[in-house]
C-alpha cells in the first residue's frame, strides 16, 4: 500500500500521468519543510504579509447571551485576503517557486482559495490560473473580479454540476496537461498524498497559535474546539495541535443544505459512504453504484461531496465528531454574530457558529469553546440578502 | 497466455473503444457486435462515471449522455448487457472504469461478475500501479487482467509497471495530445523500447493523435482509438452501427 494513509483513508489514486509529478512534489516538500531558509521566508510572509498571528478573541457578549461556556473565536477572517486560505497558499506558492515552477493553478469554490492563490501569485511573481465552477462564478461574481484584479485568469468550469468538485476535476486535467512549469496549489486537506499532509501542515499554524494563546489567557486547555468542514482545511488546521490533548473535544460542522435527510445536502460524513475519488479514499456523497452525487449548500465553500482523509479517520476512530448544520441555521448564525459581536463572518464559518449556539448554553460557565472563524463574510452579503428576499441594487 | 494476449498473436490488433449506454445499452450491444464483425481484436467498454477526470472532452460527453439516458446506465445494467452478448462475442472484452464504481460494487463482487460475463480485462485510469495491491488478488482470483497504463511522464516508472503487466500495456499519449494539441513532443518509441526490455506483453498505442504514424505502425502491437468511435456515436446516435462498421473495417484493413 502506498504512503499517505490515515487509517484506511488517503492514498494516491491518480492517473499514471500525474504520478511522477506528485512524487516529485512529495520529495520537494520533505526537503523544504526542514529547510531553514524556506521556513524563515514562509514565517516572514505569514507575519509581515498575512498578518499572523491571528487574534484569539473572547466573545464576551455572545458568552453572556448564550449563558454557558466561555466563547473564543480564532480570527482567521482577519488574515490578509480574509480567510485561513492564505496560510496554505503562501506555503505552497513558495514551495512552487523553490521547485522552479513559474505558474500555479488552483480550484476554488467560494472564491476564497482562488483569491488567496491569485494574491500569492501576484506577490511572488508567478503566473496564475483559477478554475471555478460556472455556478460559483455567478454566486461569487465579486471574487471573480477580485482574482482578475490580482492578475489571475479565471476559467469558468462548465462540466458536471459546475461547482467545486468539477473545478477540482478540471484543475487535475489541466495539471496533467502542463506539469513542467506548473504546480497545482490544492486548497484543502484533500486529493492525493502529499496534498492532505502539506495543506494540514501549513494550516496547523492555526491550532499552534490558538493552543498557546488559550493557555496564556486561561491557563488551561479548551473543552471544545470546533470549525466548519467542507474539504476540511480550516478544521484540520484548528484541530491538529489539539488531537493529542484527549480532554479537548473536536467538532467539525458540515453543510447540511436543506437538511441531512434531504438530497439537497453536502453533509459528507453524516450521509456519505466510503469511496475513492479525487485521489483519495475517504467519505463521499455518492449513489449505490459509486456515482458521485450532486451536493448542495448555500455555502459555495462547503459545497463539496467529499471530506479530507484525515477527517475521515478522526471520525472512524471517534476522535472528532462531525455534525450537520442546515442553510437556515447557518444564515441565522451569520446574522446573530453580526448583531451580537459586530463580526460579519463567512457563511462557511457561520455553520460552526450555528452549532456553537446549540452547545454553548448546555455547557458550564467555566468551560471553554474555541471556534474557528475561517473567513470574513463580505463576499456573502449579497447572497444572504437574496436568501432573505431583500432586493439589493448593487 | 491470457485471452487478451492471444488476440495480439500474429497481427496488429485493433482495440475499439466506446462508452456503455451511449446512447442506450441496447445500442451498445449492437455496436459491440458490429465492431467485432468489422474485425476489431479487442473491445474496450467504458463504464460511465460522473467525474471522468482522465477523459478527453469527447468521452466526457459520452459519459454524460450515458448517465442521463432514459433508465440510466448502472454497473448492473452493463453486466446484464454483457451477459446477453457473451455467447456472441469471441474477442476479449475489457472494461474501462474509474475505481470508485468498482470499490462501491465490492472488488470481489465486481471481479466475479467480470468472470461470469466474459470480461477479460479491466482498465482503471485513476488506480496507479502503486495502489493496485488492494484489488490485484481479486482480479487474479477471477482471471481478470488489470491492464497497465504507461504515460509519457512515467519515466523511471516504466520498467516497474511493464515488468508485471498482463493483457496489454496501454501507452497513453499526454492528455493534450489526445485533445489534438500539436505542440506536444512525446518520445513514444523510447517508451516502447523501454517496455520491450522487460516484457513481451503487447503494447497498444492510441491513434487519432499526432504521433508520426509511419513510425508507430512498426513499434506497436496494437492500436486503440479513444475518440473516433465515440464521435461517430455522438454524430449518428441510434444509427451509428453502419458508420462504426465502416470505420473499424477501414482502420483494421489499413493496419
Amino acid at each position: 500500500m502506498a504512503k499517505g494513509r490515515y487509517g484506511i483513508h488517503g492514498g494516491q489514486y491518480i492517473p499514471e500521468s500525474l504520478m511522477d509529478e506528485v512524487l516529485k512534489l512529495e520529495e520537494a516538500y520533505e526537503f523544504y519543510k526542514k529547510d531553514e531558509d524556506f521556513n524563515r521566508e514562509l514565517n516572514a510572509l505569514l507575519a509581515e504579509y498575512a498578518g499572523r498571528p491571528s487574534l484569539l478573541y473572547y466573545a464576551e457578549k455572545m458568552t453572556k447571551d448564550l449563558g454557558g461556556a466561555k466563547i473564543y473565536f480564532k480570527r482567521e477572517d482577519l488574515n490578509h485576503t480574509g480567510s485561513h486560505k492564505i496560510n496554505n497558499v503562501l506555503g505552497q506558492a513558495l514551495l512552487a517557486k523553490k521547485m522552479g515552477k513559474t505558474r500555479i493553478i488552483a480550484e476554488t469554490g467560494a472564491g476564497q482559495h482562488g483569491v488567496a492563490t491569485a494574491t500569492a501569485a501576484a506577490l511572488l511573481g508567478l503566473e496564475c490560473e483559477i478554475f471555478m465552477g460556472e455556478e460559483d462564478t455567478i454566486r461569487q461574481a465579486l471574487n471573480v473580479y477580485r482574482m482578475e484584479l490580482l492578475g489571475a485568469k479565471v476559467n469558468a468550469v462548465k462540466t458536471g454540476t459546475r461547482t467545486l468538485k468539477d473545478a477540482v476535476n478540471e484543475c487535475m486535467r489541466e495539471w496533467t496537461m502542463r506539469m513542467d512549469d506548473t504546480l497545482y496549489v490544492l486548497g484543502s486537506v484533500m486529493g492525493p498524498h502529499p496534498f492532505p499532509m502539506i495543506v494540514r501542515d501549513f494550516q496547523s499554524v492555526i491550532s499552534r497559535e490558538a493552543r498557546a494563546q488559550i493557555l496564556e489567557k486561561e491557563g488551561k486547555l479548551p473543552d471544545v474546539v470546533m470549525a466548519c468542514v467542507g474539504g476540511g482545511s480550516n478544521a484540520m488546521g484548528m484541530f491538529y495541535e489539539f488531537i493529542k490533548d484527549e480532554s479537548v473535544k473536536l467538532i467539525g460542522c458540515e453543510a447540511a443544505g436543506l437538511g441531512a435527510d434531504t438530497d439537497k445536502t453536502a453533509a459528507t460524513v453524516t450521509t456519505g459512504s466510503i469511496g475513492v475519488f479525487h485521489g483519495m479514499k475517504s467519505y463521499f456523497c455518492q449513489d449505490e453504484y459509486g456515482q458521485i452525487a450532486p451536493v448542495y449548500s448555500i455555502s459555495a465553500g462547503l459545497d463539496y461531496p467529499g471530506v479530507g482523509p484525515e477527517h475521515a479517520n478522526l471520525h472512524d476512530i471517534g476522535r472528532a465528531q462531525y455534525v450537520p448544520v442546515t442553510d437556515d441555521e447557518a444564515v441565522e448564525a451569520f446574522e446573530y454574530i453580526a448583531r451580537t459581536e459586530g463580526i460579519i463572518a463567512a457563511i462557511e464559518s457561520s455553520h460552526a457558529v450555528a452549532h456553537l449556539m446549540k452547545i454553548a448554553p448546555k455547557m458550564e460557565k467555566d468551560q471553554i469553546i474555541i471556534c474557528c472563524l475561517s473567513g470574513r463574510g463580505d463576499k456573502d452579503v449579497a447572497a444572504i440578502a437574496r436568501y432573505r428576499g431583500v432586493d439589493l441594487h448593487e | 497466455m491470457s485471452k487478451i494476449s492471444e488476440a495480439f498473436s500474429n497481427k496488429k490488433a485493433f482495440v475499439g473503444f466506446l462508452t456503455a449506454g451511449d446512447p442506450s445499452l441496447e445500442k451498445t450491444e449492437e455496436f459491440i457486435l458490429k465492431m467485432q464483425e468489422a474485425g476489431a481484436s479487442v473491445i474496450e467498454i467504458g463504464v460511465p462515471f460522473s467525474d471522468p477526470i482522465a477523459e478527453t472532452p469527447v468521452v466526457q460527453e459520452a459519459n454524460v449522455r450515458a448517465l442521463s439516458a432514459e433508465g440510466g446506465c448502472t454497473t448492473d445494467m452493463i453486466f446484464d448487457m454483457l451477459a446477453r452478448v457473451k455467447d456472441k462475442v469471441s474477442v476479449p472484452v475489457v472494461l474501462m472504469t474509474y475505481l470508485n464504481p468498482v470499490f462501491k460494487y465490492g472488488y470481489e463482487a465486481f471481479m466475479k461478475k467480470c468472470d461470469e460475463t466474459g470480461v477479460a480485462g479491466i482498465i482503471i485510469p485513476d488506480m496507479p500501479y502503486d495502489e493496485r495491491d488492494e484489488i490485484l488478488p481479486m482480479a487474479d482470483k477471477y482471471g481478470v487482467d488489470i491492464i497497465s497504463l504507461v504515460a509519457p511522464a512515467s519515466k523511471s516508472r516504466i520498467r516497474m509497471i511493464a515488468g508485471e503487466a498482463k493483457g496489454y500495456i496501454y501507452v497513453l499519449p499526454s492528455l493534450d495530445a489526445a485533445d489534438g494539441r500539436k505542440d506536444v513532443v512525446t518520445d513514444i518509441s523510447d517508451i516502447v523500447a523501454q517496455i520491450r526490455k522487460v516484457t513481451d506483453t503487447p503494447v497498444v498505442l492510441e491513434i487519432g493523435v499526432d504521433y508520426p504514424e509511419a513510425e508507430y505502425e512498426t513499434i506497436a502491437d496494437g492500436f486503440v482509438v479513444e475518440n473516433a468511435i465515440v464521435n461517430l456515436i455522438a454524430k449518428h446516435g441510434n444509427d451509428a452501427a453502419q458508420p462504426i462498421y465502416d470505420y473499424v473495417k477501414k482502420t483494421v484493413e489499413s493496419l
